[in-house]
């Protein structure tokens, strides 16, 4: 199966989280990271999915039928920018300390905190230099981890800027079937 | 107009606004707040208090799905709510116009477990188009105005409206000038100019052309239309369970219901089609059987009005979204001339021969009355007489619950208008006859409405009929089909489990008996002779009348295309397993 990166529109009313999750997982797809939060528009917000299916066109189409959702696109094979953000603490001993922050610094990762037998490394980049310093950095033993799932922006012109739609909807009503 | 309101009052308000003539519902703690209000406006709002929720959700649904408008159901906060879940997944499955407005407790007691209190908003997220938890009392005209809009618009849906008792008692100035603001709900109507013409053009140089016509096509009232399309182009139709009345079944053009107990040539006829013209049918598997198999020489035309659908289950060649009376209108633009045509309607004419030869081959209707000796009561009996009776005295409406009935009714009984035959497809609710029939009765005080139920689904709502005689309700007429089983599930059993009954006898009260308990008349039938005096003394009656028609017990629906099989396939026989 393949994973899709897919980005949402979503009206931030109550309960809208709860309404497009349970609808992926009503359909039995595996999310396999969820980020969410306010966009440039007041009452808009962007969702970025990230979900294993080989029927991510059903997905998105059903998507749409929630009235909360105002665009959805499968940007898997658009130009994008992702980038995750990771809380490693790991564990350090005064010998390996040097060891790591080293590594961090390859990374472009941040010491955020050190205590005696461990310390919390942040760090962010794309999600295939996050899995690289996660694989690195195991040997010394991870004591926890935290990630914040991938965000996805489409380069350039293209996208989706969320003003567009709610502009493009003010003052339309949809007309009543009879 | 400018005073404080209550926010029940405003609910009242708010309903009258949006054309809410009746609703059905049970009061409760947390709802009284409405109840008091609803007393002040109730020679323009009718309530209809019903024995249990589920009752008045399915009337509400019965109301609904028998005149295109929306239907109102009401229940208490905790129980009372959650007993309406069925009949939401229900209108859900049928993509029925239904508002729900459920009592919550105060405002401050959420989330601490309190007395009655549920996420019912939580707990009907999968089954409603949209729900909403009111807590402000200032929210409620815009919520009521977005809740109606949202159920009856674009692919018709239930929706709910949770209010807390907070929210009803406060006063505020009501604000009616709401705009609704919708940016992520823009149904499109009007099909594609492109796409209609290309489908246009499939049509008129098919060969085998075929048009599914389904619920869509009655819920936007594009019956007149259809038949218009037809005829232009002389295509043979096919109505499904939902889209039966779609277009009028004595028509010459009309070929019958395709499926899992469609008949064998209509199936025949899908699978050697080289054009499919889908209209407001979702290619549910009980029409399509093993999809894979599905009319393998078609090129598909997939007309719905939820994108979402197209190429959900079957490969489409040409999608068109839109709203069916539109689309129609348009394609009849899109034909050429009657004389231009001429060669196209030779074209059908032996497409049509060769449909009824194949229609004559494998017997419809007729293979029900084959004899048996050892039978006392055949099902299709009554069914014979039923048909017979509703068409010499029209103006019927027939409304079933689920079974094997349910299919008789389908294949034995006749209609010819839109929202005569109304039934539980998609969920396939037991008990959804009786009190769905009591909000077709409503609706139309005028026609008579037949609720045709098995013993197993009447035993589930039939509580109603005390609802029935409490609101004077006299055009209902009930027929138990009482063979002293679940019937259909028993079918199951003996076709494929060996005929293990297991769960499937069931008992039940004397019906008639039970039906004068309830203030009704009650007429039992044993035997074939008796079956048209019943219904004509039912029909004598003024008032509403319960028929216990105990038929054979062991009877089976055919044809019938096995779960998981092709439709060509059908079976007609045991032997043929």
């Amino acid at each position: 199966m393949k994973k899709h990166t897919i980005v949402a529109l979503v009206q931030d009313r109550p309960g809208v989280l709860s309404r497009f999750v349970g609808l992926i997982r009503r359909r039995g797809f595996n999310i396999e990271s969820l980020a969410v939060g306010h966009s440039e528009t007041p009452e808009i917000s962007r969702i970025t999915l990230v979900v294993e299916s080989d029927h991510v066109e059903q997905v998105v189409k059903q998507l749409y039928r929630l009235i909360e959702v105002i665009k959805v696109s499968d940007v898997t094979d658009d130009p994008t920018v992702e980038r995750e953000m990771v809380l490693v603490k790991i564990h350090s001993t005064p010998t390996t300390r040097t060891d790591i922050i080293s590594l961090a610094n390859v990374f472009n990762a941040k010491v955020v905190d050190i205590g005696t037998n461990s310390m919390i490394v942040e760090m962010t980049g794309a999600p295939g230099k996050v899995e690289n310093f996660i694989d690195v950095i195991r040997p010394f033993g991870i004591k926890e981890m935290m990630r914040t799932g991938r965000i996805a922006m489409v380069r350039g012109a293209r996208g989706h800027q969320a003003s567009e739609y709610v502009e493009a909807s003010n003052g339309h009503v949809a007309q009543p079937l009879n | 107009m400018s005073e404080q309101r209550t926010g029940a009052q405003i609910m009242c308000e708010a309903l009258i606004r949006e054309g809410v003539e009746v609703m059905f519902g049970v009061p409760g703690g947390a709802i009284m707040p409405f109840y008091y209000a609803m007393w002040e406006y109730r020679d323009k709002l009718r309530h209809v208090l019903c024995r249990h929720e589920q009752g008045g959700g399915h009337a509400a649904e019965g109301y609904a799905r028998s005149t295109g408008k929306i239907g109102v159901c009401i229940g208490t906060s905790g129980p009372g709510t959650t007993n309406l879940v069925t009949p939401l997944a229900d209108a859900m499955m049928d993509s029925t116009p239904l508002l729900a407005i459920t009592g919550q407790v105060f405002s401050h007691l959420l989330g601490k477990d309190a007395f009655q209190e549920t996420d019912i908003v939580g707990i009907t997220m999968p089954v409603t188009k949209h729900n909403y938890l009111v807590k402000n009392v200032e929210d409620l005209p815009y919520v009521f105005k977005e809740a109606i809009h949202i159920a009856t618009t674009g692919r018709p849906g239930p929706v709910l409206i949770d209010i807390t008792k907070d929210a009803m008692i406060a006063k505020t100035v009501p604000n009616w000038d709401v705009k609704l603001h919708l940016p992520g709900y823009k149904p499109t109507y009007t099909g594609n100019r492109r796409q209609i013409r290309e489908a246009a053009e499939m049509l008129i140089n098919a060969k085998k052309p075929l048009i599914i016509s389904g619920n869509g096509v009655i819920m936007s009232e594009a019956a007149p239309e259809l038949r218009e399309f037809a005829e232009q182009l002389s295509i043979p139709v096919v109505t499904t369970l939902h889209g039966i009345g779609s277009f009028p079944e004595d028509h010459p053009l009309s070929i019958g219901m395709p499926g899992m107990h469609g008949w064998v040539h209509v199936n025949k006829a899908i699978q050697e089609c080289d054009v499919l013209f889908n209209i407001g049918a979702r290619f549910d598997d009980r029409v399509t059987g093993k999809v894979s198999t599905f009319a393998p020489n078609a090129k598909v035309i997939h007309v719905d009005i939820d994108p979402s659908e197209i190429g959900k289950n079957v490969k489409v060649q040409v999608p068109i979204v839109g709203d069916a009376k539109q689309v129609l209108q348009a394609l009849l633009e899109e034909l050429p001339s009657a004389q231009e045509l001429s060669e196209l309607h030779s074209r059908m004419g032996s497409w049509i021969s060769h449909i009824r030869e194949m229609q004559s081959k494998h017997q419809t209707r007729q293979q029900y009355f084959k004899r048996d000796e050892n039978v006392v009561l055949p099902p299709a009996d009554v069914y014979a007489a039923l048909s017979k009776t509703m068409n010499e005295r029209g103006n019927y409406r027939v409304v079933t619950d689920v079974g094997q009935h349910q299919m008789w009714a389908a294949q034995l009984l006749d209609y010819y208008r839109p929202r005569t035959h109304i039934t539980s497809g998609g969920a396939g609710t037991m008990g959804f006859a009786v009190p769905a029939a009591m909000g077709v009765a409503i609706a139309h005080p005028e026609d008579t409405v037949w609720a045709i139920c098995g013993d197993g689904g009447f035993q589930m709502t039939n509580q109603e009929m005390a609802t029935i005689i409490q609101e004077g309700i006299k055009n209902i007429k009930i027929a138990v089909i009482n063979n002293g089983y679940l019937g259909m599930v028993r079918q199951w059993q003996e076709l494929f489990e060996n005929k293990r009954y297991s769960g499937t006898p069931l008992s039940g009260p004397n019906f008639a008996k039970l039906a004068e308990a309830y203030y009704w008349k009650g007429i039992t039938v044993e035997r074939p002779e008796d079956v048209q005096a019943a219904i004509d003394e039912a029909y004598a009656t003024d008032g509403p009348v319960l028929i216990d028609f105990r038929v054979e017990r062991e009877v089976n629906v055919w044809p019938m295309v096995p779960q998981g099989a092709s439709i060509g396939d059908a079976i007609t026989d045991v032997s043929e397993l």
